[in-house]
């Protein structure tokens, strides 16, 4: 995976600038030792590494200010990073940038429980957020499975998904307002403090939101608060075949319920899961779905019924409801150790994302089956279903030369096939500079450029995490103004609008 | 997370290999960063438990002298293994850090001073005769503690101000019979020996009163055996295998006597689960010493916390109606060094006691063996977060399985503090203990 070049010019001030930043934050905020900066090599890739030059701790939003305003001046490059649990290297740091660390801003400042919206610092982790607000019976919604040490600004910056996204909405749905720094340490402030005072503004939120950290560093955001569903049950579906599984997917939807959270799990992972949790799926399970309904107890009992006879009909072998809280944290238990099940049969995995239209689940599925073949990997498969975001799991041993590529390489063909059955390379990693070479597959390269031009707008000098998301670096100078030097046009052999 | 560290290394130490296999299985998720207490109170990376691994992986990697920093984290690590119990991908953190210790010890020179003090405490707190020498010692230079920073002013702070209760005669090797039925003898249900601590028999001898009172009120022979005394905790947690495996070995061999005795023992009480976490652990500790592993591994099979055993051998009805709201802090090693949640707070309910757990209970107090001593200004900010949140609660009484926690809060907490045996004494015909006893408690 190529990154661009460092500076060697820049590393060789690291010294200089190590001090300029301690002036700002303090000297015990800014890590420059050798043997501290290591544990920042990587987030929650471990396959792509790099030394951070430094790694900067801000702790507040002045702060982030002048750390920006200072790297802007000397031309030094930000990767911002929250907890480091990006799954597509999105805060993967440069060997000639400073690592931009948000774990100190981690307040809840207000909670205005009337207009049900908290306004939070962006190193708070996702699930705090939701236990600062629970005496009020409130919650916020947007669960990624990280959501225990990921933090807001992070959820933010990749537009996080999770379980319940399919009924309640991604990240984006449910960010009202935020301030941010721009790379010249201009802040700013969108969006506004309640839902709708945003109305009649140019959306830059949305534009912000996702921008995997390219645009600007969030400071401070405002989420909106959620009541929490007074019931919640989950059905555990099994069936024969992986097709039937899937095409029961569709139908539930097809019949108008929107599940909290639909998943999949196939034959593998229940396999694997089954020594954890110490319980035996039926031999004739090829597929387990996990449909979640909520809402008020009588909604949850109507919807139960509902698609509990949409699964039956689809040829699902065995169901079971969950009645008690007990029972839906038990059955939800096998979703949630999926992962690390996978993790105890092999040395080392990979797990990529793309999202798909749910009606080609099956057709891709199969695919799979083929691509492992042809590279003699395993997998397995269990993902958010309900959305068509699938999450395959490649199997395969870091210790092996040449395992870890193929592992890419098929990883890679997944997302293609996703990308050609109409579906779109992430559903909720990102892209990182994990997906980023793949971009090309899913964008022509007009649409590369006029994502790119939104970049200039932001960020003229390609400073904020540059050598993500786009497989090439920006070319601000190319568009944008058009610097017209004694009447020459620069570069003007490109195409212009 | 693959690690590259060199074969000789791998080949000349089977730690090393151990180590390498345990980095091996953590994926860097960061789940463990959100149970962390150095991380919440620090908020960096190379104060966490992925920052940590990442650290050891770095040091066996690179071979030979540990760099200072790296030294530095390792030893702000409080070995709470909140990480451990939270870990999806079961990282046994336990063990890379006890290995990981044991590897600076062995390559890192410690300046004078760190060095000395580490040298006293791990020969003080064993040995009671020598622990209440230094209590007295502290006494006299309490006074002038203003003048001192750091560990020496911790410990100096940590000195009782109380006067310390006269040596128990329960703590003398002896065999306690089941209390007699009407006058009758009772055939004992079950025979077990009880560890009595080091520290314990010190600084709070009703603990095990309470504790022998309550077995032999449900049946049990109660065993001190002779040879038994300091569970190697404390120096094992500054990394000193060599001070620590001396008094391993010799718990083993006076349990083991008994065991083997006419009489047999059925299992090993312990009532401070962080010696309990400890002997648990013996077994992996002596695994790669042919003599000892199979003895080690018979006494961490028969190690039991008294609240474990007690659930096994089910609790009488109260005869003492309390119904007093307790706040139940769980020792960081009785919750995830030992994974016991559940059954001190239910042997509470059923003993009539109300329950209330203490919010962010998964972080440690800050006390962890000598970690209040060595790392004084990361365990005091601990320290009064936990006291925050055991106030918040609105108790009367707090209890708490550990001796360490209860030195480390009893004395700020605003109410009685005291052991869950105590109560579950209290409660089934004991004695109401001292703690409470004439304390105005909260109202209801």
């Amino acid at each position: 995976m190529q990154m661009p070049e460092p500076s060697q010019a820049i590393i060789s001030q690291r010294d200089a600038l190590a001090q300029g930043l301690r002036q700002i934050v303090g000297k015990d905020w800014v890590i420059s030792d050798d043997a501290q900066r290591r544990p920042y090599q990587c987030d929650g890739i471990t396959a792509y590494m790099a030394m951070p030059l430094l790694v900067v701790l801000p702790g507040c939003a002045d702060e982030v200010q002048a750390v920006l305003r200072f790297c802007n001046e000397k031309g030094v490059k930000i990767v911002p990073r929250g907890s480091g649990t990006s799954l597509s290297g999105g805060a993967l740091p440069l060997e000639d940038g400073v690592l931009l660390v948000t774990s100190r801003l981690c307040n809840v400042l207000a909670v205005d429980e009337h207009n049900r919206v908290a306004r939070v610092q962006p190193g708070v982790p996702n699930i705090k957020i939701t236990e600062a607000v629970s005496h009020l019976g409130l919650c916020y919604m947007p669960d990624p499975s990280s959501q225990l040490i990921s933090t807001i600004g992070g959820n933010v910056a990749e537009n996080a998904g999770g379980v319940h996204c399919l009924k309640y909405g991604v990240t984006a749905n449910h960010i009202l307002g935020m301030q941010a720094v721009l790379m010249t340490g201009e802040m700013v402030e969108l969006g506004g403090a309640y839902l709708g005072a945003a109305e009649g503004e140019l959306d830059l939120m949305g534009v912000l939101t996702g921008s995997e950290g390219l645009l600007a560093v969030v400071t401070e955001i405002a989420v909106r608060l959620e009541p929490v569903p007074e019931v919640a049950r989950v059905i555990s579906m099994s069936f024969p075949s992986v097709e039937e599984a899937c095409a029961c997917v569709g139908a539930i939807i097809g019949v108008g319920v929107i599940p909290a959270g639909l998943e999949f799990m196939d034959r593998k992972v229940l396999d694997a899961v089954s020594v954890l949790i110490k319980e035996k799926f039926d031999d004739r399970t090829a597929a387990l779905l996990l449909c979640e309904l909520d809402g008020t107890a009588v909604e949850v009992d109507a919807l139960v019924g509902v698609v509990s006879d949409v699964a039956r009909a689809q040829g699902a072998i065995e169901l079971k409801v969950s009645t008690t809280e007990e029972e839906r944290q038990r059955i939800w238990s096998s979703r949630k150790l999926a992962f690390s099940a996978i993790g105890k049969l092999c040395p080392d995995y990979y797990c990529t994302d793309g999202t798909i239209p749910r009606n080609k689940l099956p057709e891709v599925l199969n695919k799979m089956a083929d691509m492992s073949k042809k590279y003699g990997l395993d997998y397995a498969n269990c993902f958010h279903a309900g959305d068509g975001n699938l999450h395959p799991i490649i199997m395969y041993d870091a210790a092996k030369p040449g395992d870890l590529e193929k592992a890419e390489e098929f990883g890679a063909d997944v997302l293609i096939a996703c990308v050609d059955a109409g579906g779109v390379l992430s559903g909720e990693h990102g892209i990182g500079v994990e997906k980023r070479d793949l971009m090309t597959h899913q964008f022509t390269e007009i649409d590369l450029q006029q994502q790119q031009m939104v970049k200039c707008a932001f960020d003229p000098k390609d400073l904020l995490n540059p050598g993500k998301m786009f497989p090439t670096l920006c070319r601000c100078a190319e568009f944008g103004r058009m610097h017209v030097h004694n009447g020459n046009l620069r570069f003007a052999d490109i195409p212009r609008f | 997370m693959l690690s590259h560290i060199p074969q000789a290394a791998l080949d000349a130490d089977p730690n090393v290999q151990l180590a390498k296999d345990i980095i091996g299985n953590c994926v860097h998720c960061g789940v463990c960063l959100s149970r962390c207490p150095t991380y919440a109170v620090k908020h960096e990376e190379n104060d966490s438990p992925r920052g940590r691994i990442f650290l050891m992986k770095d040091m066996y990697e690179k071979g030979g002298v540990p760099d200072a920093k790296t030294v530095e984290h390792l030893d702000r690590c409080l070995t709470c293994l909140a990480c451990e119990a939270i870990c999806p991908s079961g990282v046994e953190y336990s063990k890379l850090i006890a290995h990981g210790r044991e590897y600076v010890e062995e390559h890192y020179k410690r300046p004078l001073f760190q060095r000395a003090v580490r040298e006293l405490l791990v020969r003080l707190i064993p040995n009671a005769r020598l622990f209440r020498l230094a209590i007295f010692g502290g006494r006299m230079g309490r006074p002038f503690r203003g003048l001192f920073s750091g560990t020496m002013r911790a410990m100096l702070d940590m000195v009782p101000t109380t006067p310390l209760p006269a040596p128990s005669p329960v703590d003398r090797p002896q065999t306690f019979l089941p209390e007699p039925e009407g006058g009758k003898a009772v055939k004992p249900r079950k025979r077990v020996a009880l560890l009595n601590g080091c520290v314990q028999t010190v600084l709070d001898t009703a603990i095990n009163e309470a504790t022998i009172r309550l077995l032999r009120r449900h049946g049990v022979e109660v065993v001190v055996a002779a040879g038994s005394g300091c569970c190697g905790a404390p120096a094992e947690h500054m990394g000193d295998e060599a001070q620590a495996l001396p008094l391993v070995k010799a718990n083993i061999d006076a349990w083991l006597r008994e065991a083997d005795g006419p009489n047999g023992l059925d299992a090993i009480v312990i009532n401070t689960s962080g010696c309990g976490t400890s002997i648990k652990a013996y077994g992996h500790a002596l695994r790669l010493d042919p003599a000892w592993a199979d003895k080690a591994a018979r006494v961490s099979a028969m190690a039991r916390d008294i609240t474990e055993f007690l659930v096994e051998i089910g609790l009488q009805k109260p005869t003492t109606p309390t119904g007093l709201r307790v706040v139940y802090h769980s020792a960081c090693s009785m919750q995830h060094g030992q994974r016991i949640v559940n059954q001190p707070k239910d042997l509470l309910r059923e003993a009539g006691f109300t329950v209330l757990d203490v919010p962010e209970g998964y972080l440690c107090c800050g006390s962890a063996g000598t970690y209040n001593l060595l790392q004084p200004d990361i365990a005091n900010e601990l320290k009064a977060r936990k006291l925050k949140n055991i106030r918040s609660v609105h108790a009367q009484i707090a209890a708490s399985g550990n001796i360490g926690c209860m030195t480390q809060l009893a004395g700020e907490a605003g109410l009685p503090f005291v052991h869950t045996v105590e109560l579950l004494d209290w409660a089934t015909g004991g004695p109401e203990p001292a703690a409470i006893k004439g304390q105005k408690l909260a109202a209801e």
